[in-house]
């Protein structure tokens, strides 16, 4: 064992078992609860703050945003087959299934940006309350979540296409779906708290 | 390097020995090792001193349990070291002592922090606005608004509301021997209670850092036997006085029509601004901006004059440079200013 | 090592300087990376220390005139900000990054590029900060940035601030994750996590404190960013934003953030103390779990910055219980300390004079932390120079300390060559009085009533004479560094040479030369005790007392200079990507600043062309 060959950055012994990515992933995304948790707990502070600006109940549309979201939990789903596609060694179906996942995350971000525009139209803006602040920063940061997945997922399309994803293809594909299937999990609660429990005004 | 610890030693005894100088010289009006003249600040200050006393015991055992150390178990020739890995029954001692120590601490902490946060219900109401970088006292139940200088009778309780405007930023309000910091913050109202002990003046500034001239945000304290703040609440009661010089009424004209009444009042004339102080009873007070200046023809000329000069970071804009006077203009306001008793 | 072989693929082709500039440019050596955050850190220990004696210069008389007090404010500010996260984190980083392999008995951290990567995006982070000084002035909000003046203050000062720290989060994060995972997964075979050097252990606790302060920071920051860019309203109060909440986000990280700076000296000593006693230390086990509790507790602690912010008595109460009862932990530290001495034998050399001043400082500073914790009476300490005095005793007392007795302690590893004892002796006795002189007495100004912050005071406070002093100190301070800065030039031709086990050592770093070759260990050792490489020096008879093994007899060298050639050891490549990457995060904190999208643009795009260049790279093990 102790001459071997030591090689970084990929799989290999470790201590713990498990494998170093992995771990790395893990430990990034328990750092991104707290990020989360400290918008979602400044969103639950201000909810209430709408001043002269619509209020959550004028201005949320509940079935719209609900169409959206499964959406999105639908691409969980569809990254569960992509990781099912390249356990089987079969890249082809792998890209479809990984470009399905990039596509509805791109339907939901329509969504947003559409969700965004509509409510500055309709008047809350970025500084016109405290709860217009706490909101678009949540949920922008969210966006930019998915935004930053949709990249992963594409780049790993593309690195698939040209022959540059083996070896490690399955890690790969494993670690964008963990962090996936997490940005998916901070919107079910973002949803819940933000657009389904009734607030003041 | 039998010299270290020795060494050591004697910086150790240099420094007990400054410590106790230090103590031994009550010196600046701010100063609150000693003399605390309020029921809460002597609270506190008993718990203090249990504190500080373990404290230098702990500090006395555990450094000289240190410099022992070095001293006994240095290399020499002969010397070998023990090789143990611990010691439960130790462990667990000094593990528990300091645990009691803290909890005997614990107990009249908590205690006191509720008995000084109690309201007694006959208590003189104050409110405090903090602005930057001076300080607004207000009298609710005596119709008083007074600045930077704030006038508490000798043992009667008073109940101070602290806060900040909304468009300002956090400062907070302290006065060592009469009460610990309680911050103003923009938004939200705290309490504090002092129940003066001793008459005297008492100095104290703001400490939270709130901008260009922080330092520069001081206030008094007076406490006065009750005739005395009798006496003094029904002068701030008055109507300012009509001036009767020539010059002061110019000033008054220059003062209550241009923009000084934008930002000042006083009573008894069409200024009623409340951004700056008000300035009905001025010349009452001992010093002005942030009790940094002393209340005196020379600085007030100065100060109408050119503010930012004297005070940087001052919101009342200069004189002479922004608010289009003349020097004769300063010269008059600065005598209908003093006519303002 | 395996790079000679592989020139191919153009573009993506690695770079293969061993030597020279660009060798240090494009390393993804965690020791070259480790040297580079010493010497980075160094440089800002100096410009700190220059913006520490503006400011004694300022207040060594009352109506001090050296500053104004726009400057003043700038440069408290920038003091603050620069010796917590561009000297002591940074050099923690340092000693971290170039011996936690090291001492578990790895080749390299887990993730190599990463690991540069967070050096460049410190070092970028940090001349990011200072290019405000050039670009209309720099942070004058203080270091906690408390709104609504931070948001209200007009110059750009606290904008970059708000980006300027973001930055140098992303490097403590990417950092903190390489260590989780290296210690976590790169331990050599046998070394349990009860057999972890406490240097190890204290490195852990604080990664795992740097995982989850750093996001709470962050929000606070991105909250402050949309505050004073787009007009947002966070801590607005006009329009009922609470100021107080940024104040709770900051102290939620900025408590841990304390023990994060804290806990990598205490780390140190804790290995430095049974070297020079020539002893284990006491109570391994204690001393590690009262490290981790004080990671645990340090979450519960963060109200105690903010008793006169008008919580109300209960939390007051809970805050100053909490408050008290961490010091439990730390008294624990503390005897272990003192039982690792007692009954050994001490060598009094620089490093251990160095730990032995962390002790002593940090009980001081310990001491007159717990007594912030009577609320009624914190009334009075909170804000004053009580306070400077504390936090100093803390982090310059005990983290200062304990980080240049690492250094002393580790320079013959990291260069081959030692550092003068002389000189170290008269650098230890220099700054221990100087800062003694500079700080303690600052606890009697803070009880004279002295507030923080101010950049002047009037004659007639009775504070003249203690704040001479303190300032004849903080001098004194910078003449011990000028005495350690010439003997680090010295000790370049002049030093002493080290060989691998100059002190005497217990841990695995002192296993394999000085310094050490890229690889770390030609054979990776295998581990059977804690303190592992002095039990292959001592064997133990029948009481269980050591008895020295000398050279040649068993098993002493089998770990040392032994070179086997059974196996072609792969190191990581170099790699310019994380340069380049690292460089796009400046680019787009200007774009935000000037909210310029051409500049944003740039800034995206150069760090995703890093990013991609750097995803797309041969790795190590297709060669």
């Amino acid at each position: 064992m102790a001459t071997q060959d030591i090689v970084l950055d990929t799989q290999e012994h470790t201590s713990t078992g498990v494998d170093n990515v992995k771990l790395a992933m893990w430990a990034f995304l328990g750092s991104e609860c707290l990020f989360f948790a400290s918008l979602i707990s400044t969103y639950l502070l201000y909810r209430n703050d709408v001043l002269s600006g619509p209020t959550p109940s004028e201005i949320y549309d509940i079935p719209f945003t609900s169409v959206s979201s499964f959406v999105l939990l639908m691409s969980s789903l569809t990254m569960v087959l992509a990781l099912g596609a390249i356990h089987r060694k079969d890249e082809r179906q792998m890209r479809v299934w990984l470009l399905a996942t990039a596509v509805l995350g791109m339907v939901f971000i329509g969504g947003q940006i559409y969700e965004f525009t509509t409510f500055v139209e309709e008047g809350m803006k970025l500084d016109t309350s405290t709860f217009s602040s706490a909101f678009f920063v949540l949920t922008g940061f969210h966006g930019a979540h998915v935004t930053v997945g949709i990249l992963l997922l594409l780049t790993l399309v593309m690195m698939s296409l040209f022959g540059r994803l083996s070896p490690g293809a399955e890690r790969k594909v494993e670690m964008i779906g963990l962090y996936w299937h997490f940005v998916d999990i901070v919107w079910v609660v973002i949803f819940t708290v933000v657009y389904l429990i009734p607030t003041n005004g | 390097m039998n010299g270290s610890p020795a060494a050591k030693r004697r910086l150790l005894a240099l420094l007990a020995l400054l410590a106790v100088f230090a103590i031994a010289c009550d010196t600046g009006p701010q100063d609150f090792l000693k003399s605390q003249a309020s029921v809460q600040t002597q609270k506190a200050d008993s718990l203090w001193d249990v504190t500080f006393a373990i404290a230098v015991f702990i500090f006395v055992v555990v450094e000289g349990l240190i410099i022992y150390a070095l001293i006994r178990f240095r290399q020499r020739p002969g010397r070998e070291a023990a090789q143990f890995h611990g010691n439960t029954k130790v462990e667990i001692i000094l593990t528990v002592i300091p645990s009691l120590i803290l909890a005997g601490l614990a107990v009249p902490t908590v205690q006191t922090i509720f008995e000084n946060s109690k309201q007694p219900p006959d208590a003189l109401r104050i409110q405090v606005v903090a602005k930057q970088f001076w300080w607004e006292f207000n009298y609710p139940d005596l119709g008083i608004v007074t600045a930077n200088e704030l006038h508490l009778p000798v043992d009667q309780t008073a109940y101070i509301e602290i806060t900040s405007p909304t468009n300002d930023v956090i400062h907070s309000f302290w006065v060592p021997r009469l009460t610990g910091a309680q911050d103003a913050v923009p938004g939200r109202t705290n309490t504090t209670v002092i129940t003066p002990t001793a008459t005297g003046q008492f100095w104290g500034q703001c400490k939270e850092f709130c901008g260009l001239s922080h330092s520069r945000m001081r206030l008094r304290v007076f406490v006065e036997d009750r005739s005395t703040f009798d006496q003094w609440v029904a002068d701030q009661g008055e109507e300012a006085a009509e001036p009767t010089d020539s010059l002061a009424q110019q000033g008054q004209e220059l003062f209550v029509n241009g923009q000084c009444a934008a930002c000042h009042t006083i009573s008894g004339t069409n200024a009623a601004g409340t951004t700056g102080p008000n300035l009905t009873h001025l010349m009452s007070r001992r010093t002005f901006a942030g009790a940094i200046f002393r209340m005196n023809e020379g600085n007030l000329r100065d100060w109408v004059a050119d503010a930012p000069a004297m005070k940087p970071g001052s919101i009342m804009p200069s004189g002479l440079k922004s608010m289009g006077l003349s020097q004769s203009d300063v010269d008059a306001i600065v005598a209908y200013l003093l006519t303002l008793e | 090592m395996a790079t000679a072989a592989h020139a191919q693929k153009g573009l993506f082709s690695r770079p293969r300087a061993k030597t020279g500039w660009f060798s240090w440019v494009t390393t993804v050596d965690h020791k070259k990376i480790g040297i580079m955050y010493m010497f980075t850190a160094l440089f800002f220990f100096i410009v700190g220390g220059v913006e520490a004696l503006l400011i004694r210069a300022q207040l060594a008389q009352p109506n001090g005139q050296v500053l104004s007090a726009d400057a003043y404010n700038q440069v408290f500010t920038m003091h603050g900000l620069t010796m917590i996260f561009l000297v002591v984190m940074p050099l923690g980083s340092a000693l971290m990054n170039y011996f936690v392999p090291l001492m578990i008995g790895a080749r390299d951290v887990a993730f190599p590029r990463i690991n540069a990567f967070s050096y460049w995006v410190y070092l970028f982070g940090g001349l990011f900060l200072y290019t405000s000084f050039a670009l209309g002035g720099a942070p004058d909000g203080g270091w906690f940035g408390y709104a609504p003046l931070s948001t209200l203050q007009t110059s750009d000062g606290m904008t970059f601030y708000a980006l300027g720290l973001q930055i140098l989060g992303i490097a403590s994060l990417g950092g903190a994750i390489n260590f989780i995972v290296t210690i976590l997964n790169m331990r050599a075979p046998g070394m349990t996590l009860m057999r972890m050097p406490v240097f190890v252990w204290m490195t852990l606790v604080t990664s795992f404190l740097l995982l989850f302060a750093m996001p709470v920071i962050a929000v606070a920051l991105f909250q402050l960013m949309f505050d004073r860019v787009w007009g947002a309203n966070f801590f607005d109060a006009t329009v009922g934003g609470d100021p107080v909440l940024w104040q709770h986000l900051f102290w939620l990280f900025g408590h841990p953030e304390v023990y994060i700076m804290i806990l990598p000296a205490m780390g140190i000593v804790s290995d430095i103390l049974p070297t020079f006693s020539g002893k284990p230390i006491f109570g391994y086990a204690a001393i590690v779990f009262a490290g981790i509790a004080i990671g645990f507790m340090g979450w519960g602690v963060w109200a105690h910055h903010m008793f006169s912010v008008g919580l109300g008595p209960v939390a007051n109460s809970a805050f100053a219980l909490s408050t008290m009862f961490i010091a439990v932990p730390t008294g624990v530290k503390i005897f272990n300390w003192l039982g690792t001495m007692w009954g050994g034998s001490i060598r009094f050399k620089t490093p251990l004079l160095f730990a032995v001043g962390f002790v002593t400082m940090f009980v001081i500073g310990g001491l007159s932390g717990v007594s912030h914790a009577i609320v009624p009476h914190d009334g009075q300490q909170t804000d004053t120079y009580y306070i400077v005095a504390h936090f100093h005793y803390v982090l310059f007392g005990g983290a200062v300390f304990g980080l240049f007795g690492g250094m002393y302690y580790w320079w013959p590893k990291m260069f081959g060559r030692h550092l003068g004892e002389g000189l170290g002796k008269v650098h230890f006795w220099l700054m221990l009085i100087g800062f003694n002189l500079a700080f303690g007495p600052m606890h009697i100004l803070g009880l004279q009533g002295m507030p923080r912050r101010q950049d002047t005071y009037p004659d007639n406070m009775g504070w003249n004479f203690w704040n001479l002093i303190s300032t004849v100190g903080a001098f004194l301070i910078a003449v011990s560094i000028l005495v350690f800065f010439w003997n680090v030039v010295r000790s370049r031709t002049k030093g002493e040479e080290a060989g691998a086990d100059p002190w005497d050592g217990r841990t695995l770093e002192w296993a394999t030369a000085s310094p050490p070759p890229e690889h770390n260990f030609d054979v990776i050792p295998h581990v059977t005790h804690r303190d592992d490489f002095w039990h292959t020096k001592y064997a133990t008879d029948e009481e269980g007392e050591p008895v020295k093994v000398f050279a040649g007899g068993s098993g002493s060298d089998e770990n040392i200079d032994q070179v086997h050639h059974t196996g072609h050891i792969h190191m990581p490549d170099p790699s310019f990507w994380p340069v380049v990457a690292a460089f796009g995060l400046p680019v787009l904190a200007f774009g935000v600043l000037y909210i310029s999208t051409p500049t944003l643009v740039v800034g995206g795009l150069i760090l995703l062309v890093g990013l991609f260049g750097w995803g797309l790279e041969p790795s190590a093990e297709e060669h």
